[in-house]
């Protein structure tokens, strides 16, 4: 007997039963169900929700993977000093780095599944509804859009946070309001902020050997420039590093050529939408611009603590910190995003607006995407609303020239009321 | 002013076993039956008691809410058997034919001569009513209403569908007169929409608006139609009858008989050698789908076409409104792994490592499995691109789903039939049941508003 027909005697023996829900989650993750349709339509396309959440993760695996390497190239780079001639496979892509990242970031990762899938699993079987595949992908972003030293208990903390405040308690995976990989970043940043902003946070080990005379530390690119160290920064790192992600910054986010690569296939399989990702592109360019104008017709002195993120190029907002991966991997979240395609194009727009607003505001901490992106999850269904709207107004308007007829019985009905007079 | 209509969003769904254009007689059927699920919303009331001898065209029992709406036997002979399921309701009536047809005769009528009101009478009488079918709601029409337009697709752009330009070939006659009938019954025109290059029997017909239809599926159904041309405002109604069904219609105007008799297509790619039949309505469908042969032993039987007909089984009996019957296999097996490796095999709206978009010619052979589990309502954008209808579907059906009667109105579910939410259905990644939803929303504003 092979295992198809062993899982399907163990289906059987479950059906019904309160752990059935937590058995099907696996048996289903072997085999594709043996359900055939039962009403409407005879036949189905072949996409169901595990592909969907499947195709995303297969976009961010690039990018875990560089995380680990660059984790790695942080940490010794901060120990040894940055190399003078950087090589990609002599100094970054070495067994060393990825060792490294590898101890550092799977741990991560593990947690985020784990503690995640769990509360979804018992929530499963509580409710006695299958396993949704939402969190597949949300356990693999939490650990992207984290400082690599995220104490693993925080991590827990959080993810338990996010899951059950963020989505279970509105019903699940798609009933949620806000974006639950959003939420638990959140919630590490407002309940430990020392963990999550600062020189330290970035560069594995530099908390640990923090006021030692090994004590390293590595800024990220939005720091350098919210301390008005513009110099300095260009010192250290060039375009072409920013671009490819050599700098420091939370796991997966540094590298803007492999999310632009990830973005490019989730639009090319039309999983995720290209409209909110264009439109979020475009709006953090205008924001961009605005600051970009408002330095250069010198409203912003020099001196003001806003001059430095204000007077860095448009476009370059694109490539540092975590907006590339904040457009292509949160705001495309069908669930949590605007659900009409003109909303996405306002939606996403604001997004990027927003973002590189509160990225040159934010006084404590110089980044906003997440901030951003949270705060038009809020939005989406008012945006939505008036969207829908417009439908319903047209369909209003057409029926002011409807041509309802009279019925064939009114007239009989006239008749007899003449009658009776 | 014929306006053409071309459609860009849809989803042409290619599958193997198209009919080939030929046609044979189907042996004569036992016993035929009346499927009253295929006649929703009606409440039967029975005129004749099991076991009672009827002609062919007698009125076997009438709709209880509209009295004057009588249904017909196809065939003369016993009234044999009542099937009756949960609380006595009725659901299937057979009959066992006499060797030797008699017809209930009544005399022809001169459509030219007489006016809406007593052509709607004679309708009602012999049974040929229930062909005409009503939006919003999608059911057999009250005749207590004046329809703002009538509409008639005969573009067939559902998968495997019967060619309706070979079915009627030679039935001029017959459509004409049918036409001329139904455009004394609405101040509105008679709407009939062809293919784009097709040679149709309603090129010649005198009395309609001709529409050319060119665009993938749904571009055939009615209901895109309606939408594109005079959409539905609340208040207003529609009648939309299929253009096999005039044929019976207009041979009952020009000869006083019901003749259920039709041309069939048995297509799927379950069946040996797919090709047209003529039989009659509530026909045993093994009396023709053996003749074809099948393929293999565990297969899906389809009154209809894969995306709305229903299912049925080969000792069931042709629809009232079929002239499509499809069987494909059934898919209840496992596949290892399939959620996540690339599929050459099947159809997908997406590229999520699905080819389906490279070749869009290729025609498949899908079975029954719906590749996945029921989830909730995840992505978005997806129905949009196959959905031509200017209406919001995925908002549509979450307002049919929490019952919201004043949302469900104004987002447009006087348009819609469950058949144009079919594609959505098909492409749904969440695999919900958006006919059922859409059916169960329709009733329920049935029930409120009426």
């Amino acid at each position: 007997m092979g295992m198809k027909e062993k899982l399907h005697q163990l289906k059987l023996k479950y059906q019904g039963k309160k752990m059935a829900p937590a058995f099907n989650a696996l048996h289903t993750f072997l085999y594709t169900p043996n359900e055939t349709t039962h009403s409407g339509g005879h036949v189905r396309a072949v996409d169901d929700l595990k592909r969907t959440m499947n195709t995303v993760i297969m976009a961010l695996v690039p990018c875990l993977l560089f995380g680990m390497f660059n984790a790695g190239y942080q940490h010794y780079s901060a120990i040894n000093g940055f190399p003078a001639e950087f090589s990609l496979f002599e100094h970054f892509l070495t067994w060393d780095n990825f060792w490294l990242g590898a101890i550092t970031i799977l741990p991560l990762v593990i947690v985020s599944y784990g503690v995640g899938l769990l509360i979804e699993f018992i929530f499963a079987v509580i409710k006695g509804h299958e396993v949704e595949e939402g969190y597949l992908v949300t356990g693999m972003l939490v650990p992207l859009i984290i400082p690599v030293d995220t104490p693993l208990w925080m991590l827990a903390v959080a993810v338990a946070f996010g899951v059950v405040i963020g989505k279970e308690v509105f019903g699940g995976t798609g009933m949620n309001i806000l974006n639950p990989a959003l939420t638990i970043r959140a919630f590490l940043f407002f309940a430990y902020p020392t963990w999550m902003s600062g020189d330290k946070v970035w560069v594995h080990d530099a908390v640990n050997l923090a006021g030692t005379p090994d004590a390293i530390s590595g800024e990220t690119i939005l720091g350098y420039l919210a301390a008005g160290n513009s110099e300095g920064m260009y010192e250290k790192y060039d375009l072409a590093e920013m671009f490819f992600g050599f700098i420091p910054g939370s796991v997966g986010e540094t590298s803007t050529l492999l999310i632009l690569l990830g973005g490019l296939f989730l639009i090319f399989s039309k999983i995720a939408s290209w409209r909110i990702m264009l439109s979020a592109v475009i709006g953090s360019l205008v924001m961009g611009l605005i600051f970009n104008g408002a330095v250069a017709w010198e409203w912003i002195p020099e001196y003001s603590k806003f001059y430095g993120l204000m007077s860095f190029d448009f476009w370059k907002h694109l490539i540092v910190g975590g907006l590339a991966f904040g457009i292509v991997y949160m705001a495309t979240d069908p669930v949590t995003g605007s659900q009409t395609n003109k909303g996405k194009w306002i939606y996403g727009f604001l997004i990027g607006f927003l973002s590189v607003m509160i990225r040159v505001f934010n006084p404590g901490y110089p980044e906003g995407v997440f901030l951003a992106i949270l705060l038009m999850n809020v939005f989406a269904p008012t945006i939505d609303h008036y969207v829908i709207q417009g439908n319903v107004k047209r369909r209003l308007k057409r029926l002011k020239n409807a041509t309802i007829l009279p019925k064939p019985s009114d007239s009989k009905a006239e008749g007899l009321k003449v009658e009776t007079v | 002013m014929s306006k053409d209509i071309r459609i860009k969003k849809g989803l042409n769904i290619n599958l193997t076993g198209a009919a080939e254009q030929t046609t044979s007689k189907a042996v004569l059927s036992n016993v035929y039956a009346l499927n009253l699920e295929d006649f929703h919303g009606v409440t039967p009331k029975m005129l004749v008691k099991e076991g009672a001898e009827v002609k062919a065209g007698e009125a076997i029992f009438y709709n209880k809410n509209i009295e004057d709406m009588r249904f017909v036997s196809p065939v003369s002979g016993e009234l044999v058997e009542i099937v009756r399921g949960a609380r006595r309701r009725i659901l299937t009536l057979k009959i066992l034919a006499d060797k030797e047809q008699v017809y209930q005769e009544s005399s022809a009528i001169d459509v030219d001569k007489v006016d809406g009101e007593s052509i709607k009478t004679a309708l009602l009488q012999s049974g040929c009513w229930p062909f005409v079918k009503q939006r919003p709601y999608d059911i057999v029409a009250n005749p207590d209403a004046t329809p703002k337009a009538i509409f008639i697709s005969a573009y067939t752009t559902a998968p495997l569908a019967a060619d309706i330009d070979y079915v009627l070939k030679g039935k001029e006659k017959e459509l004409q007169t049918a036409i001329n009938a139904l455009s004394k019954m609405t101040p509105g025109n008679v709407h009939v929409s062809i293919g784009n290059s097709a040679v149709s029997p309603f090129t010649n017909i005198s009395g309609i608006e001709l529409h050319k239809v060119s665009g993938p599926h749904p571009a055939g159904l009615v209901g895109t139609q309606i939408n594109k041309l005079n959409p539905i405002n609340k208040g207003e109604v529609i009648w939309t009858v299929t253009p096999q069904d005039l044929v019976i219609i207009g041979e009952f105007l020009l000869t006083g008989k019901f003749n259920a008799e039709r041309t069939v297509a048995l297509v799927g790619s379950s069946v040996k050698t797919p090709k047209y039949y003529t039989t009659k309505i509530g026909a045993e469908i093994s009396t023709f789908l053996y003749a074809s042969g099948v393929n293999e032993e565990k297969f899906r039987l389809i009154n209809g076409d894969v995306l709305t007909g229903s299912r049925t089984s080969p000792d069931g009996h042709l629809g009232f409104y079929n002239n499509t019957v499809t069987a494909i296999p059934e898919g209840d097996d496992y596949e290892f792994f399939g959620w996540n490796k690339p599929v050459f095999n099947k159809i997908s709206s997406t590229r999520a490592l699905t080819f389906s978009w490279l070749n869009k010619n290729k025609k498949y052979n899908l079975d029954t499995n719906t590749n996945g589990e029921h989830r909730a309502f995840v992505v978005t954008g997806g129905y949009e691109e196959v959905f031509p209808l200017d209406i919001y579907p995925l908002q549509l059906l979450k307002a049919c789903m929490v019952k919201d009667l004043d949302e469900m109105e104004q987002l447009g579910l006087y348009e819609v039939a469950p058949e144009d939410f079919a594609l959505t259905e098909f492409v749904c990644i969440s695999k919900q049941p958006h006919q059922q939803i859409i059916r169960e929303g329709l009733d329920l504003m049935y029930q409120e508003i009426g």
